[in-house]
Formats: C-alpha cells, structure tokens, sequence
C-alpha cells in the first residue's frame, strides 16, 4: 500500500507542464464536433486548450509534433455515472466515500466535496482513453432513513490533479423500485413526497427571511438540502433519475413536465418502449448498453438493443462503463450497443460528445474544436474495441503517464514468466 | 453401474456413443448385495437436439487445437464433428451453411457461472439459492437442486454462444457444495440440461468470503488461518470416511455398512479423484497454501477460480497442471482481488498453464469473448505472444479440460461432440455476435430465426420484448 501510493505521487510530480504545444499529425482524426472525421489530420494544443484541427493547420514551430499516421485520435472520453474519485476499494468503508447515512445531508451532499485525485482507479480509468468523469453519489441506506436524494453530482478531470472541475452538475435521485422503497414501499409514496417537497422549496425560497427569523412553518428537509434543491426546482441543475419500467419512466417524465423540471434519465431499461416519449420531452438518457437481463420485475424488458432504438427515435443517449474498477470498459460497452444496432459514430458520440452536451460541459470537452481544453486520445485502432488501446493520452494538453499500478505489478512478475531461466518467481 | 469407480469408464464410454444415446436406466442391485450407494441418483436425461448433416463452408475456423483455419470447412453429422480442414470437399447429403466472412468456433463453455441457481430476476431473494451460508461446511448440497431451468440467463447465455455451463454454489462457506455441469438447451428440468457424464466438483472457498461471512456471526472461521483449520479438520473427517467404506469394501461389503454421510460422501468422493475440486481462491499466497493441504490430504485441485494473483505463481500452478479461470478487466471490489491485473491470463498461459476466462456473472457470460479479447490485447501491449487461435482455448478447450469434460468437447476435430458457433465477425471483435449455435449438431440459435429465441416460461406474456 505504501509502495502505490508512492507511485501514484511519482506519477503526479511528473506530468508535464500543460503550457507547452503540442501538435498531434498524420493520424484519422474524429473530433465529434462540426468538422467531422478527418482522414490526416492535426490537432494543435497550446497552453493546455485547443487552439487549431483541421487538414491543412500549420504546425508552430515551437511544437512538440507527436506522429499519428496510422492511428486514430479522438476526444478524450467522458464518463457519466462513475463515482471515480470517491471510491478505492469497494469492501474497504473508510475508502468509499459515494454516499452518507447523515439524516440531514440529502440532497446537500456534494460528490465536488472529497475527492480523492491520487486514487488508483484514475490511471487504469485513463487507460481506456476516460479523461473526465461525471462523479456521482449514491445511496447509503439505513431503516430509519427517509431518503429521497442522494446528492450532487461533480464532473471531474482525470490528469492527476486537483480533480473539481464543475460541482453540482446533476441532482441524483432513485425512482422505481429503490425510490419507492425508500419513500415507504410504494411508487405513489414517492411521486407524492416528492411533489411536497418541490412545494416546500419553492416556499422556502419565496421566504428565506422569513425562515431565517423563525416564522415559517416546519420544513421537512434541512436547510442545507433546500438550499442545494432551488437549482432544480429551478430548471436550473437536472435531475438525475435512475429508472427502468416503462410506467415508470412516464411518471418521471410527468413530474418533470409539471414541476418544471430538467431531466436526465439513467439506466431506462425499458426506454426502448417509450422511446418516443422521452425524445418528445428532450429529456437525455445515461445508459449500460450491456444490461439485458431481466434483473428486476421493472427490467423486465431489458434489451441489448435498447441504446440504438432510444437514438433511433432521437433521444439523445450517453453510455455508461460498469462501474468505478471497471469503467474502462465503458468504450467496450459503446462497441456493443453498435454491435446490436447503434450507428458506430453515434456510439462514440455517447462516449464523447453527448455526455458533455447533457452535463452542460460541451463548452469545454467532448470533441476536438479550438477552444476546448487540450484531452485527446490516440488509439491504435477502432476507439471502440476491445483489440485497440490508447498509445498516448493527453489532459488539458499534458501527456499522461501510460501505466497503472496494474501495469507496475505486471511488469514486476512479467520477466521470470517470459525468462524463466533468469529465476523464479518471488 | 452406479458406483463410484465406474462412473468415469462410463463417462469414457459415452464419449463413442451417437449423442442421442439416452443413458441407459440403472440395473437393479443384486439381491444379495449390500445396499450399494446410488453415485448418480439425479441423472442426466438430456437429448440432444434434432440434428442433420451440417457442412460450415468458407469461413475462418478456430478449432482451440492451436489451428486458426482460413476457409475452412466444418463437418457435422450424428451430433458430430465429422471433419475439419482447409476447403474440403462437401459429400453429398450435407446441408451447406455459407459461412464466408465470418467465424467458427467451438461452442463456449463457462467454468464459473451461477445461473439457474441465483436466477433473473436476481434482485428476487426468492430466485437466490446459491449459497447455503448456514455452516462453514455445506459440502452436502448439491447446486443442481437449486437450478431452476427456466432462469432467463440461459437463454441470453446461449444467444452468445454459451452451449456448456458448470454451476457452482456460492463462496460463503469453506466447502460450498457440489457443482454441476449444464448443457445448455432449453429443458424442463435440470436434469434435461445435465452434461451426461461429467465429473462432479465441489465448490472450496478461500480467503475474505467465508472468514467475513462466519467471523460475522462469531463462529469459526473469522480469520484465513481459521479457514485452513476448517478445511483439515474435514479432510481429516473425510479420510476416516472414506477408511470406513474402503475397510467395509475389502471385507466384501459383509457385516453392517457404515452410514451414509452426505457431507463426508462428497469429500471422500475428491479422496478418491472422482469428483473434481473447484476452488474459489485469489491470492497467491493462499493458492500455494491450498496446493499444500491438498498434499497433506492426497487430492487434487482442478481449477482455481477468480485467481487474480495467479500471474504471481504462474509457474508453480502450471507444474502442478492446475488450470485457473479469471476475468480480465474485474478488481479492487475487496482486498483480495486489489492487485488484479489485465494480463493474469496471458501470464499463466505464457508459462505453460492452462487459463481460462470465466464470468460468474448472468452479463459477463455473455461476452467472454470480450473478456478474452481485452486480456489477449492487454498480452500483446505487454509483449506476449499468443495467437487468437491460442487464446480461442480459453473459453473453449481449457473450460473443457477444467470440468472435466475435454474428450467431448472444447474443440472442433473429427469425433468431438459438434458444439459449434457461427460469428458474424472475428470473435475476438466487440462486434462479433453469435449468428448460429449448435449443441450436439443439432441448432439451438438462430438469430435469424425469432423461435429460437427466449424460451424461458418466465418471459411468456411480460411486458418485454417478444420477439
């Protein structure tokens, strides 16, 4: 434990400076912005954002030119629905910080708050090409617990560094079967308390004086987690909502219409059979492509082929990885939802782009424009297939080290395997 | 016919019957014998599919013998392959699969799975029935009496190729229970899905599961060296148990037998190497702490499972032919699987091992071709050689060679039991998909074919996708 943690500092106090410029050339360039693909093109990165892409970008002198023939370069991929920075060792407590049992931290509870830059998941993250991430909470439940939100979510960079790069992008909530569960055991509990609640917000923010002296009447949730819901009542932060059953998602739809609300839904396993719905509302859907089994009695429509009917209908989908250890294998999860029908272009732009677009970061990250901060990845092959990997990845301009604790492990036991001559294994 | 020592002839024999030979019913024992034990009271009455004469034309053939074959024919006929090579000529009576541009491959086989035993839909506590957790030593249960046929997982397994399954019980306990192999065809009963004459394993638990699980209820073990003392005071116990019967057995069965103990009769059957050990174990530490109490005791450990610090031990696991089944990309969930690397795999194959890539999970079974593909590209990065034609074996052949069932299938070559998949691209490609999957030679998917698709009685008349 001693001996990661060393290496992880090594790996901080070694990124290079992000002022420098880069010029990535000769390789097919898929910027997932206007552009398009270009078949050799160069991307041109300075004092850490993008300052040129194109085919014909002259390469300043001063560059250091990194040669891409033969391979691809995309954006950085962005990861919704992780938890990257708050967690390390899912059966260690005092290593998962995703969620709170705290009765008066709910909707306050700020994923932003306690990251955690030297975790080991973050290089093997970057390994499959991920340079941001939308962190999450999630829930921690207790029986006592009346809990409704599981709090804010943060969208993160992965280079190493100070790792908040917006807070509060998304307010995260369960319906369905654990937010009915968690309201007392039923759908109708929930979808009334949560309506009392919007209510109480939206008195509590007309009367924030009047709190303050005492004269308002008791509110349910703390101030704290009042404060944290006046951007969503506002139409301001969306509201994360995981759901599957179709009648489910339909009910979160309405509460959106009615309240005002600006969604964002997860998982939607059964999206496919209101696939029109959702994009009539324009509300976007974070999913895992790969989850087709019938988990639950609301997955009950679970299908490998849900990602492409969801876009083909026009909702704009981001796909998730497998959770936290196993995001890289969130562009494995993109390839599949191709492999069972999503146009392959659309299925990197729900890696990309898209997740980008729904967090409101567009501005920032998600393709290869001018103007964006410098994350580029270059593959060696297909950026959605298991047989390529990334050969080099750049945060903000700066080269990322290509090695995990992972790789540090492997390369210490790879050499009495391939030589075994040289000695035993320790 | 049922005892013990002659299941494995009988398996052997089974091997050059036409696999739609049903296994024939038990003689009744001689009316002067003893009452003999009944080794196989639950058995097999799998039949295999309708099958015809198939002939694979044209496509890229990876038997798992170490031969990646470029327009390659496949052969079927009785449940059979009958042939295997580079454009061989069709005779004649053989119904042509045009199979150019895409992929063949052995049927996949799963050493780790949990399906019909903890069934979708798995968040349902009354569908969870893998792991006895009510004493340290369940070594007395059988998985197969948990498999409830009808779980949805197989169907979505077989979609993706999947035609062998081993079920195995649950890592809370030091001795799990019995495991069973599946065929995987749409049954009624377990017993339709019953590899006909596989080994048996038992399910041995290393490391944080049984410690945490029993330590939390302040009993025994709550430490690993409590989870060592736990298992040699069984083999002791199994040793004894097995004098017994064997004094009992050289005496001419004459006098008394002794009783029967289910517990003691599973491990007395691993004494006697007739039932195979499967043991879920991570670390390397306890994988050479495991091969020691199987010295001690006189058994052998088939596989490990998980083994994610095999790569640590690669070579000592490959001296003592013990095969290991991992994943490539799961770690960190719990301490003992915090030094998991993509490569495990590759390293125990490069060192002469037997790897194999596993799922233990309802959607990783899915895609062990995946699994595979992102440890064989994790290899190549890391400078180790291995052909696709290699590492086809580690989903195919070594599962087979795990379980016990090799001389049947696991490869495509002339005589094996015609176990085949058809893929619409490379394998080892996120875009291959199983198009066509035979079991015996006879079709058990068609994604072209809406009939072949979700059988489970589970799925009739929900809300989901009907077709």
């Amino acid at each position: 434990m001693i001996r990661a943690v060393a290496i992880v500092l090594a790996l901080t106090f070694t990124t290079p400076a992000a002022a420098q410029t880069v010029a990535i050339t000769g390789g097919r360039v898929v910027t997932m912005g206007p552009a398009g693909e270009i078949e050799r093109g160069t991307v041109v990165i300075t004092g850490g954002r993008i300052v040129a892409v194109g085919a014909d970008v002259a390469v300043p002198p001063s560059a250091k030119i990194v040669d891409a023939t033969g391979k691809i370069v995309t954006p950085g991929l962005v990861a919704a629905g992780t938890a990257l920075g708050l967690i390390e060792v899912r059966a260690v407590e005092t290593t998962d910080d995703r969620a709170t049992d705290a009765s008066d931290v709910s909707a306050a509870f700020d994923a932003g708050y306690g990251l955690n830059p030297d975790s080991l998941l973050i290089p093997v993250a970057r390994l499959g090409g991920i340079t941001r991430a939308i962190t999450t909470p999630a829930y921690k439940d207790r029986s006592d617990r009346e809990l409704l939100f599981a709090g804010q979510a943060a969208a993160v960079v992965l280079d190493g560094r100070a790792m908040l790069m917006k807070r509060g992008v998304a307010m995260v909530l369960d319906m369905g079967d654990a937010g009915a569960e968690r309201a007392g055991g039923a759908r109708a509990a929930e979808l009334v308390a949560l309506r009392a609640l919007f209510a109480e917000v939206r008195d509590y923010r007309a009367r924030r004086a009047a709190y303050d002296r005492g004269e308002t009447r008791d509110y349910t949730l703390s101030r704290a987690d009042m404060d944290a819901l006046i951007p969503v009542v506002e139409g301001r932060m969306p509201l994360l909502v995981s759901v599957n059953r179709a009648a489910d998602i339909r009910d979160a739809l309405a509460l959106g219409r009615e309240e005002g609300l600006k969604l964002i839904l997860e998982s939607a396993s059964e999206g496919w059979r209101v696939a029109d719905e959702i994009a009539a509302a324009g509300v976007p859907v974070l999913l895992t492509p790969v989850e087709n089994t019938p988990a639950s009695f609301e997955m009950l429509g679970a299908t490998l082929t849900n990602a492409a009917r969801l876009a083909a209908a026009g909702v704009t989908i981001a796909i998730e990885g497998n959770d936290n250890h196993r995001e890289r294998e969130m562009r494995y999860n993109a390839g599949n939802a191709a492999a069972n029908g999503l146009d392959r272009q659309a299925a990197l732009a729900a890696i990309t782009i898209n997740p980008a677009r729904i967090f409101g970061l567009a501005d920032r990250i998600g393709s290869l424009e001018a103007g964006k901060e410098g994350d580029v990845v270059i593959w060696d092959g297909d950026p959605l297939d298991t047989l390529a990997r990334p050969t080099a990845v750049f945060i903000r301009g700066a080269a990322q080290p290509m090695t995990s604790r992972a790789t540090e492990l492997r390369d210490r036991y790879l050499p009495a395997v391939l030589h075994p001559s040289n000695g035993e294994t320790p | 016919m049922r005892h013990a020592s002659l299941v494995l002839l009988a398996a052997t024999a089974l091997a050059g019957c036409a696999a739609s030979d049903r296994p024939q019913p038990a003689p009744a024992p001689a009316a002067d014998a003893a009452p003999a034990i009944d080794r196989d009271p639950y058995p097999s009455t799998y039949r295999a599919p309708a099958a015809d004469r198939v002939a694979l034309v044209g496509g890229t053939v990876l038997t798992a013998t170490g031969e990646e074959i470029a327009n390659g024919t496949v052969l079927m006929e009785d449940g059979k392959i009958a042939a295997v090579g580079a454009s061989l000529a069709v005779p004649g009576g053989y119904r042509t699969v045009d199979a150019r541009g895409k992929w063949v491959t052995p049927g996949v086989i799963d050493a780790h799975s949990h399906l019909g035993a903890w069934a979708q839909p798995e968040s349902v506590e009354a569908h969870n029935d893998v792991n006895e957790m009510t004493d340290p030593n369940t070594a007395q249960v059988w998985v197969e009496h948990s498999v409830w046929p009808q779980d949805p997982g197989f169907d979505a397994a077989r979609e993706a190729g999947v035609t062998t399954m081993m079920i195995l019980p649950g890592s809370g306990n030091l001795f799990g229970g019995r495991t069973v192999t599946l065929k995987n065809v749409p049954s009624v009963t377990m017993q339709g899905m019953k590899f006909p004459g596989a080994p048996y394993g038992l399910k041995i638990a290393c490391g944080e599961n049984p410690k945490r699980v029993y330590g939390g209820k302040g009993r025994s073990p709550a430490t690993r060296m409590g989870n060592v003392a736990g298992y040699r005071k069984a083999w002791i116990d199994a040793q004894d148990y097995a004098r017994r019967w064997d004094k009992w057995d050289k005496a001419g069965r004459s006098g008394e037998a002794p009783k029967r103990d289910l517990q003691l009769e599973t491990l007395a059957g691993v004494l006697r190497g007739e039932i195979l050990v499967q043991n879920h174990c991570y670390r390397a530490d306890e994988m050479a702490n495991m091969i020691d109490i199987s010295r001690e005791f006189g058994f052998r450990i088939r596989t490990f499972h998980h083994a994610n610090e095999a790569y640590k031990v690669a070579s000592l696991l490959a001296k003592e032919d013990i095969c290991i089944a991992t994943w490539a990309s799961w770690w960190g969930y719990k301490m003992e699987v915090f030094d998991a690397i993509e490569e495990n795999a590759a390293l125990v194959h490069a060192a002469g091992g037997c790897a194999i890539i596993h799922s233990d999970d309802p959607i990783v079974i899915q895609r062990l071709n995946q699994e595979a593909a992102a440890a064989l590209s994790a290899a190549w990065r890391a400078g180790i050689r291995i052909s696709k034609a290699d590492a086809i074996r580690w989903f195919t052949a070594n599962p087979a060679k795990a379980l016990g069932i090799a001389d049947r299938v696991g490869t495509i070559e002339a005589g094996k039991n015609a176990d085949v998949v058809l893929w619409s691209h490379d394998p080892f490609s996120i875009y291959a998909r199983a198009e066509k999957v035979w079991v015996d030679g006879g079709i058990v998917f068609d994604r072209a074919d809406a009939r072949y698709r979700r059988h489970s009685d589970f799925l009739l008349g929900q809300s989901g996708e009907t077709k």
